[in-house]
């Protein structure tokens, strides 16, 4: 008898085991997860009354037209700033030498660990008119009366792009950690200057880490609730709050499943989309 | 093409530890140069001080009487091969090669021909629309080597670029790059620790140990007649006599050792002092073996058969001395017959064995 034919009974034992193991997550995230998004799918068309009345809303609604222009346009503000900055930090953490790095590394995984609402209320009092950055500017004569940083457009995203910079900076600093180090100097001694020496080959090559940066730190933002509705003083509402409100105080159910399934469908879409062009770019590496 | 490099007193620190001392080495337009030495020899610092990557800590590096020292590796431009090949892995091999095109400006029909024409030179033409992973380790060495090329460089710098392939690979590109080199012209400075490779490519060969220059000179002179114990130890295989010089003759000297007394030429050291200790080096295919009678005005040592190689066309045979000190000779097979254990007389030519310097202290 040989042993795979003493095996052979045990393996489809142990696949069963593995799907047993298994039941219990899939109902619940079926039963707690799938069945209320379908209902809120479900509920987009169907209420008030059976039709796509709501998705009309999309175009026809100046209130939600604004929100979602603000939702997009926070969202894309918010993500070019923060891949840019990640991007330097990233550079500079692949370029540093090992101590500084782990110093480095430490302060920006450090940011994960404090609670988002916690940040949010942190950056009231900084931005605000008494806060530290105005009495300072102040102090130094720079300005007569005190910024405007917060309760508008920019304290949002000051406070998204705090969040989400480690969001991008790890992936980045992934991404650039498998960058041959002897192709930069390559370029310079084949008379590449060092600006297109990071034209030319740094960057094409970190180019998947700014896509898959940029996909992460983007659907993050969209869905952004408690910074801009902190940060935002009730001013600048982006469309998770608007979700929330339509639901808690409006009582416009239909409405806000619309927008929820609207918001999803995109990021749907937007992963979709890009995905062919990381899969392209991963051929190229391997 | 008439640029000569000049290192002048060149030298490198890291803090308190010395990498290069000062170099003085002058390298003549067309020249084929290989720096030989060990890791840690300095010989690949040398080289990317003139590639510009590596500032000198003291000294300057002159180009055809033009002061290069402090420019920036793109304003040099000197053709590089690196360890590795560093081919840029987004792009294909006709842009890889075009790259250094593109830094100079050089775009379009031009840029193209230039390509074509190095790219033939090196049997490329086929992979043109590659991908540097799509290709083995030899046709990727040889696109590093046409990138290197293409905008017909003053120099070319070579970094070990043979390391990462097999052995016979190895031996087929040491004849394409003096192939190469002979077409080209380009003065070609190469970086190796493979004495093989040395020895075959080279016009001249620099051997370095421990940060300093320990011999510059073409390979048969250097194999012939080595400056220094360690120079005769790295460059093929030798037998070393140690003794006490007991006189002085018209070119050369007698050394005594404790099992032999033999001529020796002095080769590049200074006349030695009667009484003087001193070190000679004798290669061991300079040593005939023979069964008893030993021709006259030849050297010889009796000794005992212990290790008997057998090598093809060669036999290495090591023979133990009456103090117990070993003796290497190299004989063609079947000039003598050889059994373990047999008593044999060594004898070598007069001028066979020539004094070197003894190595300093190591770790001092």
């Amino acid at each position: 008898m040989s042993a795979a034919a003493v095996a052979s009974p045990a393996a489809p034992r142990g696949e069963r085991l593995y799907w047993a193991l298994l039941v219990l997550p899939c109902l619940f995230l079926g039963l707690f997860y799938v069945v209320p998004v379908i209902n809120v799918l479900v509920m987009s068309v169907t209420v008030p009354r059976v039709g796509l009345s709501n998705y009309a809303d999309l175009a026809a609604n100046p209130a939600v037209r604004r929100v979602l222009w603000t939702t997009i346009r926070i969202g894309a503000l918010t993500t070019a700033i923060t891949l840019l900055l990640g991007y330097i930090v990233a550079y500079a953490l692949v370029h540093t030498s090992p101590r500084q790095r782990q110093t480095l590394l430490a302060i920006v995984v450090a940011s994960f660990w404090i609670s988002v609402l916690i940040r949010a209320f942190a950056w009231v009092a900084i931005l605000q008119s008494a806060g530290l950055v105005n009495s300072v500017l102040m102090g130094l004569g720079l300005i007569d009366s005190p910024l405007q940083l917060v309760r508008n457009e920019v304290g949002v995203m000051i406070g998204m792009v705090h969040y989400m910079l480690p969001y991008a900076i790890l992936p980045l600093y992934a991404n650039m950690s498998g960058i041959d180090r002897s192709l930069v100097p390559a370029a310079r001694a084949l008379g590449a200057t060092p600006a297109q020496a990071f034209r030319w080959v740094f960057l094409p090559m970190s180019l998947p880490g700014l896509i898959g940066a940029g996909i992460i730190v983007l659907i993050f933002s969209l869905g952004f609730y408690i910074t801009p509705a902190i940060l935002g003083g009730g001013k600048t509402i982006m469309v998770a709050e608007y979700i929330s409100v339509q639901i808690s105080e409006t009582l416009r159910w239909g409405l806000a499943a619309m927008l929820a399934t609207t918001l999803l469908v995109s990021v749907l879409l937007l992963v979709f989309w890009l995905s062919r062009f990381m899969d392209v770019e991963a051929a190229l590496r391997k | 093409m008439k640029e000569n490099l000049i290192l002048s007193g060149i030298e490198k620190r890291y803090g308190d530890a010395v990498a290069l001392q000062a170099t003085d080495l002058e390298i003549k337009a067309g020249e084929f140069v290989t720096l030989l030495g060990p890791s840690g020899s300095g010989k690949t610092t040398i080289l990317m001080s003139i590639a510009g990557f590596v500032p000198p800590s003291a000294g300057r590096i002159l180009l055809d009487g033009q002061d290069v020292t402090g420019l920036p590796p793109e304003r040099r431009n000197f053709g590089v091969v690196f360890q590795g090949y560093a081919l840029f892995p987004h792009l294909t091999v006709n842009d890889n090669v075009g790259f250094p095109l593109r830094a100079r400006g050089i775009r379009g029909a031009e840029a193209q021909r230039r390509i074509d024409t190095v790219l033939e030179m090196a049997q490329l033409g086929a992979f043109a629309r590659r991908l540097p992973r799509q290709l083995s380790g030899g046709q990727q060495q040889r696109v590093a080597l046409a990138r290197a090329l293409v905008f017909e460089p003053e120099l070319l710098l070579l970094d070990e670029p043979l390391s990462a392939l097999d052995r016979a690979l190895r031996k087929d590109f040491q004849t394409e790059f003096k192939a190469i080199h002979r077409k080209v012209g380009t003065t070609f400075i190469y970086v190796t620790h493979d004495q093989e490779e040395a020895l075959t490519m080279s016009d001249r060969i620099v051997i370095l140990d421990r940060g300093r220059i320990l011999q510059s000179a073409p390979p048969s002179e250097l194999y012939e007649r080595p400056a220094t114990e360690f120079v005769a130890r790295f460059l093929g295989k030798s037998n070393f006599l140690r003794g006490r010089i007991t006189r002085v003759v018209e070119g050369g000297a007698e050394l005594r050792c404790p099992a032999l007394t033999s001529r020796v030429s002095i080769g590049r050291q200074d006349v030695p002092a009667i009484g003087a200790s001193a070190i000679a080096a004798l290669r061991p295919e300079k040593i005939k073996l023979h069964p008893s009678a030993v021709p006259a005005d030849a050297c010889s040592a009796k000794g005992q058969v212990v290790d008997i190689t057998y090598l093809g066309s060669v036999i290495d045979v090591t023979l133990a001395l009456a103090d117990g000190t070993t003796l290497a000779a190299t004989v063609p097979a079947g000039s003598i017959a050889l059994a373990e254990g047999d008593t044999l007389v060594a004898a070598w030519a007069s001028d066979a064995a020539i004094l070197v310097e003894p190595d300093a202290e190591r770790g001092a």
